[in-house]
C-alpha cells in the first residue's frame, strides 16, 4: 500500500487547471522531486494534499485512510507536514520557540496551560538537537525575523521536520538562497530526512539538486503529470527536456558554464 | 530569552517580592481615599490582565470586554439581593461562573472571525447585554442599577463583617488586602498561562495563524479557550469591583467602558506582561484626577495616550 495516493485529484482556478486529474502514488521512504515550469501546479498539488486548498473532486488516501475532507490540523496529526515556498515561520518568536512549539504540538502538550514551557527539559533537549541538526544553534535565542534568508528557510523546514512526519513536503527549500549556500542546505535536509526514514516530496527548480537527491522524479505541466521515473529515465526523456529547458538532446541537462 | 538550562527566576522573584511588599505597605502610608483608589486600580488591573491575554498574546482586539466585567458585577449584585447570600467568596464564585458561561457563548461566536470583524462582533454582543440591563429594569433596576451594600458583605467565609461604627474604614482596609491577595493570585496564574505550552501556542497563532495550524495547533479552539480565560479574569475584576463601588449600573456594560479597558492596556503596553497592570493602575489615577481637574477630561486622556 502506498503511503500517499491521490485519485483523479482536481483543483481549478476559474479556467486555469492548477491540479488536473492527478493520480499519483508515493511509496514509503521515497525521496520524490516534483518538477515542472512555473505554473505547472506543483505548489497547488502540495496545497491540496496538505489541506490549504480543497480539491474540487478526487480523493486523497494517506496510509489507506481517506483524508480528502480532513482539516489541516487533522492531517498534521496523521503525519503530513510541509514547509513553504515563501518563508512562513513565527517571526516574533525566537528560533528556539519556533521549533519548541512544533515539538510541544507533536507531543500533544499545547493544551497544557498549567505547566511552564521552559521547564520541560525533554522538549528543550530535543529542540536544541533539532536546531543543531539544521545549524541554527548560534541563532537559538534571536527572533526568527532577524535570521538571514537561508537560515529562515532552514527554520521553516526545521518546523516541519520537528513534527516527525511520515510524509514531508518541501516547497522550494532553497529558493531565495544564494547558490553557494544551496548545496549545504540541501545536504542538511537530505541527510536529516534519510536518517529518519521520512518520505519526502520536494519541489525544486535546480535540476542538479533534483538529479542528485531524488529516487523518483515527477514532471508536471499545466496541472497534469507529464512523466515520472528515475533520475536516469527523466534525464533521457526528450519531451521532458523540451518542457523544462526548451531544448533537447543528449546533453540538455548538463550545465554549460 | 531562553537560557540553556531554563532561565533563572531569581531577578523576577525579587522584583515581584518588592512590588508585593510595596503594595502591602501602601495602606499604612496613605489615607483612606488613596487606599480606596488603589483597590479600584487593582481590580481594573485584573481586568486588563485578562483582556491582554487576547490582545497581546492571541492577537485579538475585543471591543466588548465590558460584557464580562458587567456580568461579574451584576451577578454579585443578583446573588446578594435575590439569594441573600453575603459571603464574598460565594459571590465571586457565582460571578466567575456566570462570566464563564457568557464568555463561552459569546466567544464561540466571536472567534469565527478575526481582526476588525472579531472586534465589532465582540462589541455588538456586549451591547446586547447592556440593552438587557437597560430595558429589563424590573430585574436590573435599569439606569438606577442595583445596590451592593458593603455593610452586608462578609469576607473569608463570614470571619469579617462590616457592621457598626467605623465599618466603612474597616471595610476599605480589609478589602484592600482581600483584593491584593486575589490580584497576586491572578497575576501568578496568568504568568503561568502565558509561559505554558498553551501560551506559546497562542503567541504562535498571533504571529502566523496559517503556520500555527500547519504545526498542528487547533487555532479556532485555542482562540476560544483564550477568550473564555480572558472573560473570566475580567469577570473576577467585575465581581470584586461591585461591593467596592456599592452599586452596579449599566455603564459598566456600555461600550465606552470596553474602550477604557482597551485604553488601560494600550497605555501600559500590550506587548509586555506587566504593561496592562501598570496601565490600569495609572489609568485609574489619570481618570480620577482628569475628571476632577477638567471638564474636558476625555480630551486630557486622549492627549496622554498620544503623547505616551
Amino acid at each position: 500500500m502506498p503511503l500517499l495516493q491521490t485519485i483523479e485529484l482536481k483543483r481549478y482556478f476559474g479556467e486555469t487547471r492548477a491540479v488536473d486529474n492527478v493520480s499519483l502514488s508515493i511509496e514509503e521512504g521515497e525521496f520524490v522531486s516534483l518538477v515542472g515550469p512555473n505554473g505547472a501546479g506543483k505548489t497547488s498539488f502540495i496545497n491540496v494534499i496538505s489541506g490549504l486548498l480543497r480539491p474540487e473532486s478526487g480523493k486523497i488516501l494517506f496510509a489507506g485512510e481517506d483524508i480528502t475532507e480532513a482539516s489541516v490540523t487533522e492531517r498534521v496529526r496523521a503525519g503530513i507536514a510541509r514547509s513553504f515556498q515563501l518563508v512562513n515561520v513565527f517571526d516574533d518568536l525566537s528560533a528556539f520557540d519556533n521549533v519548541a512549539l512544533a515539538i510541544f504540538s507533536r507531543e500533544g502538550k499545547t493544551a497544557h496551560l498549567g505547566s511552564l514551557a521552559h521547564l520541560d527539559h525533554k522538549v528543550i533537549g530535543e529542540t536544541d538537537a533539532v536546531l543543531a541538526q539544521f545549524g541554527l544553534t548560534a541563532k537559538r535565542d534571536g527572533s526568527a525575523r532577524d535570521l538571514a534568508q537561508g537560515e529562515r528557510k532552514l527554520l521553516d523546514v526545521a518546523l516541519a521536520y520537528a513534527l516527525k512526519p511520515k510524509l514531508l513536503f518541501l516547497d522550494e527549500p532553497t529558493s531565495g538562497v544564494s547558490t553557494r549556500d544551496k548545496g549545504q542546505i540541501m545536504d542538511t535536509i537530505a541527510s536529516v530526512v534519510r536518517r529518519e526514514g521520512i518520505t519526502a516530496v520536494i519541489v525544486e527548480h535546480d535540476m542538479d539538486v533534483v538529479f542528485k537527491y531524488s529516487d523518483r522524479i515527477v514532471v508536471m505541466a499545466q496541472g497534469a503529470v507529464l512523466a515520472q521515473g528515475t533520475p536516469e529515465e527523466i534525464r533521457n526523456n526528450e519531451q521532458v527536456a523540451m518542457i523544462l529547458l526548451g531544448t533537447s538532446g543528449p546533453d540538455a541537462f548538463t550545465r554549460k558554464d | 530569552m531562553q537560557a540553556r538550562t531554563g532561565p533563572s527566576h531569581a531577578p523576577l522573584l525579587v522584583a515581584a517580592a518588592i512590588a508585593v511588599t510595596v503594595l502591602a505597605l501602601i495602606p499604612s502610608l496613605v489615607d483612606l481615599y488613596q487606599t480606596e483608589l488603589l483597590i479600584y486600580g487593582l481590580t481594573f488591573a485584573i481586568a486588563a490582565l485578562g483582556f491582554n491575554l487576547l490582545l497581546g498574546y492571541t492577537g485579538l482586539l475585543s471591543f466588548g470586554h465590558s460584557a464580562y466585567f458587567g456580568t461579574g458585577a451584576y451577578t454579585v449584585a443578583f446573588i446578594m439581593r435575590d439569594l441573600s447570600i453575603h459571603s464574598m467568596e460565594l459571590c465571586i464564585l457565582g460571578g466567575v461562573l456566570a462570566t464563564l458561561a457568557i464568555s463561552a457563548l459569546f466567544g464561540y461566536v466571536c472567534v469565527r472571525h478575526t481582526r476588525i470583524f472579531f472586534s465589532i462582533l465582540a462589541l455588538a454582543l456586549s451591547q446586547v447585554l447592556w440593552s438587557l440591563a437597560f430595558k429589563f429594569f424590573w430585574v436590573t433596576g435599569g439606569t438606577d442599577g442595583i445596590r451592593v451594600p458593603r455593610n452586608q458583605i462578609t469576607l473569608l467565609a463570614g470571619l469579617l463583617d462590616f457592621t457598626g461604627s467605623g465599618s466603612y474604614q474597616r471595610f476599605v482596609y480589609a478589602y484592600y488586602y482581600y483584593v491584593l491577595v486575589l490580584f497576586v493570585i491572578a497575576v501568578v496564574v496568568m504568568w503561568v498561562i502565558v509561559h505554558s505550552p498553551f501560551g506559546k501556542a497562542l503567541q504562535a497563532i498571533r504571529d502566523n495563524e496559517t503556520r500555527a495550524s500547519f504545526v498542528g495547533v487547533p487555532v479556532r479552539r485555542y482562540r476560544w479557550i483564550a477568550f473564555v480565560i480572558s472573560g473570566c479574569f475580567t469577570g473576577l475584576a467585575g465581581a470584586l469591583w461591585a461591593p467596592l463601588n456599592g452599586l452596579t449600573t449599566p455603564d459598566i456594560l456600555y461600550w465606552p467602558f470596553s474602550g477604557e479597558i482597551v485604553f488601560m492596556t494600550v497605555l501600559g503596553g500590550f506587548r509586555t506582561f506587566t504593561g496592562p497592570i501598570v496601565g490600569a493602575i495609572a489609568f485609574n489615577y489619570l481618570k480620577v484626577y482628569a475628571v476632577a481637574g477638567s471638564p474636558y477630561w476625555q480630551l486630557v486622556l486622549g492627549g496622554v495616550l498620544i503623547v505616551w
